[in-house]
Order: structure tokens, then sequence, then C-alpha cells
């Protein structure tokens, strides 16, 4: 339980971190808050030769708000952005899902894109951005490219992420007019690993409803409103379509069920906050 | 900064309980084990290193933190506070540990430092914290011995007195 040697680069600068991990390449990680690679280095789960540290670097600690985005920087803590002014203002859903988080005691040290780059299938932060239609800016020594949280979460713990990038930010959009958001999640006990978390967002022209922990990744699909006649079917096929598994913590069949009831909620929940 | 290279003891300087202290540690060394072995602060406990248990609970720069989860070298130049940091100057408990010996807040003890850290920061931010704010907070925690509720209680307690001023 204790990590396999490595070197540790606290950078000044994006430019300093981007120059490290290029020269690392796979053998490279950056750690930011911690809660995520910490338990896989203690568990030796993750050897890598270099941890560049990124929490030093000022201008990846911003929340930035833009025209129609709200811009997170790689250093911001998962308790800055939930006592954040603007946040429920802005990002409704992100407000509903946070307290979901981990602990209070882990999102004071946890980073909203550590979360994201860890890609936990179960993970609260990762289902909203993917529910949101969000983007992540991956950053390398020479190049930065945006990529969509559609095509950025590839499976279990596996992302577009390339060895010698990083995520220097992820921008969720902002709330729209006459749009519903709404949570839900079930877990043995509050700040663990959700069975099921359903994040829903319903507008004048759909109801789309995201859902982790049943999946390798968040998975999102467009249904009909919850007042429709076909809806009920077509949230059952689309409980079966997450082909959910049998573990530790809860059968196949009750994930099915808690997806059926738990998107049957927040569907209704949202369409009700847009009213 | 300069690169510290694995294998060898870097020199790490922070600020425990208001007072330097310095020691030597290699990278991947966790802070919990630098506040045990190297400084000789046993009182943060370890239980499961990765994580989950949260005794190992500690501030750093005011903020919560596990310390399995945080290297020694990332707390160069910090303000860590500890459990031994919660008494006062003559080793008066302070009213959150009076509260857990009146209250039976604690069995074997081995969880206890860590959720004494959180509460105080809880009470701290929350003077006014409810009994379900104090429950969700001690979700970051496992203890195995009380069932949850002489904890309960003797937070219960602790803000009643902190509010009231008075230290008994």
């Amino acid at each position: 339980m204790k990590p396999a040697p490595f070197d540790y680069l606290k950078a000044d600068s994006l430019s300093e971190a981007a120059e490290a991990l290029a020269e690392a390449g796979e053998d490279g990680r950056v750690i930011a808050g911690g809660q995520s690679l910490m338990p896989m280095l203690n568990m030796r789960l993750a050897k890598p030769s270099l941890l560049v540290d990124i929490m030093g670097v000022d201008e990846l600690g911003r929340i930035a708000e833009e025209k129609d985005t709200i811009r997170i920087g790689a250093g911001v803590r998962q308790a800055k952005l939930q006592a954040w002014d603007g946040l429920s203002r802005h990002l409704p859903l992100v407000a509903a899902a946070l307290p979901w988080v981990g602990h209070a005691q882990t999102r004071s040290r946890g980073t909203v894109c550590g979360s994201v780059a860890h890609a936990d299938p179960s993970a609260e932060l990762p289902l909203v951005l993917t529910a949101l239609k969000g983007g992540i800016v991956l950053r390398a020594r020479r190049r930065t490219r945006t990529v969509s949280a559609s095509d950025f979460f590839l499976g279990m713990m596996a992302t577009d992420l390339k060895p010698g990038e990083m995520i220097e930010s992820v921008s969720f959009p902002k709330a729209a007019p006459s749009t519903g958001y709404a949570f839900r999640e079930i877990g043995r006990r509050h700040g663990d690993f959700a069975i099921v978390a359903c994040a829903a967002v319903v507008d004048a022209s759909e109801a789309r409803l995201a859902v982790g922990g049943v999946a390798d990744r968040p998975m999102v699909r467009t249904l009909p409103l919850p007042v429709s006649g076909d809806f009920d079917d077509a949230l059952n096929e689309f409980a079966w379509a997450l082909n959910a598994r049998d573990d530790l913590h809860a059968s196949a069949r009750y994930r099915r069920e808690l997806v059926r009831r738990l998107g049957r909620q927040s569907l209704e929940e949202a369409a009700r906050c847009r009213a | 900064m300069p690169r510290l290279t694995s294998g060898r003891r870097h020199t790490v300087r922070f600020t425990l309980n208001g007072r330097p202290v310095s020691g030597e540690a290699e990278p991947r060394m966790l802070l919990t084990d630098f506040l045990r072995h190297v400084i000789g602060a046993t009182g943060t406990h370890v239980g499961c290193e990765h994580g989950v248990c949260g005794a190992c609970t500690v501030r750093i720069d005011g903020a919560l933190a596990r310390s399995c989860l945080t290297l020694a070298v990332q707390a160069e130049g910090a303000d860590v506070r500890t459990v031994e940091g919660l008494a006062g100057a003559d080793d008066t408990l302070s009213p959150l540990q009076e509260a857990f010996r009146q209250n039976f807040g604690l069995q074997c003890g081995f969880c206890t430092p860590g959720i004494l850290m959180s509460l105080d920061a809880l009470l701290q931010e929350t003077p006014d914290a409810s009994e379900e704010e104090i429950r969700e907070h001690l979700s970051g925690h496992l203890c195995r011995c009380t069932g949850y509720g002489p904890i309960v209680r003797a937070a219960v307690a602790a803000a009643r007195s902190l509010r009231e001023g008075s230290h008994a």
C-alpha cells in the first residue's frame, strides 16, 4: 500500500508541465488533487516514473465565464466549484450533482478535471459533462485540441487522453432558457460510488437522459417526454441497452429497475423545472 | 521548482500545528508516514491507505485532506493541522474533544483523530450545523465501534457548547 518510486515535479507553468509530460510519454502522469490517482498509486495499479503536480500553475485554477460556457481549469478543486456563486445560476445540473461527488473530505482536494481524467464509469462529473454535451481541452507540448465529452470517454477508466497530453480545462454549456435539469443517484451510502446515477436535461425539443454506474462509461440517449405514450418502452429499451452486469453491489436486474425509476423521476423533475 | 528524483530523500518543510517542522522524504512518501515516522506525530492514524476510511484526515491550509492521499512533498510550505493541535496549550480538551468524552463518542479510538479533524472543520465553518449536516459530513468516515450515534450526539453537543461560548 505504498506507491512505487517516481520522480516528482511541481510545475510552475503550463508549458513546463506539458514539456515534462512530453518527455515522459506513457510513464508520466499529472497529479492535481490526487483523490483518484493516489489510491491507484498506493495500490500500485498505476506506476508512473514521473508525477507532474499542476497545482502550482495559477492559470489552471480559474473558473471562467465565457459567452455560452463555463470553463473550469485543471486546478479547480470540486469544493471551489461548489462554493462558486455562479454555480446554481449557470450550472444547475452540476450544482445538483456535486454533493454526490465523494465526501466533503475528498471534494476539498479533488479537482473537477481530475475526476473527468480518471473516467470512473460511476463518477458524477463525467456523467453531467456528457449530459450537457460539454467539452474537454487537451494540452500537449505543441498542440491543443478540444474533444466533446461523448468522444472523450471510451470505456472503463479509458479516455481519448494520449501520452504526453493533459487536461487543461473542461467546459460546461451554461444553463439555457426554458430548459430543465435534474440529477438522481442511488448508492450504498452517501458519497459511495453510484449504483445508478441519472442526469436529465429537458428542453422544448427533446428530453435527454444520461446514465452512470451501469455501462463502462456515461451513456446518453434522447427519449420521448415522460408524458408521451411511448416513453416507458423507450426508457425500458435504454435500460436493457446499457448491458448491466451483476456485481458485489447490485444485480443487473436491480440496476435496470433503478434506471427505469430514477430515469423517469429525473426526467419528470427536469420537465417540471422547465415549466 | 526542481524535479525531485525518485529513490532519494529531499527536505520537506511545513508548519505543523503552528510549529515549523522539517524532515527528509522520498517523493513517494505519503504524508501519513511522514507525520508518523519522520516527525513522530502519531496522533494521525492510518486505516485503509486509499482514502476510504477517513482515519488519517488532517487539514492542509485550512482544507480537509486525507493524508494518505497526499504526498509529503505536496505539503511543502503548507499549514498542516492534525489532532495534536486541537487541545489547548495546557492540554485542556477542546469543546469538541470534551463532548466526545462526555458522550462516549469513541470506543477503540482508531477512527477518532480523523473524525475530530473533520467535525472541527465543519463546526468552524458551520457553527449551527444541523444533525443532518453532521451525519452527511460523517459519511466520509468509517467507525466500526460506535454505530455513529454517540459521535453524532457529541457533535451536536459540541456545536451547542461552541454557540453558547462555554467550554464545558
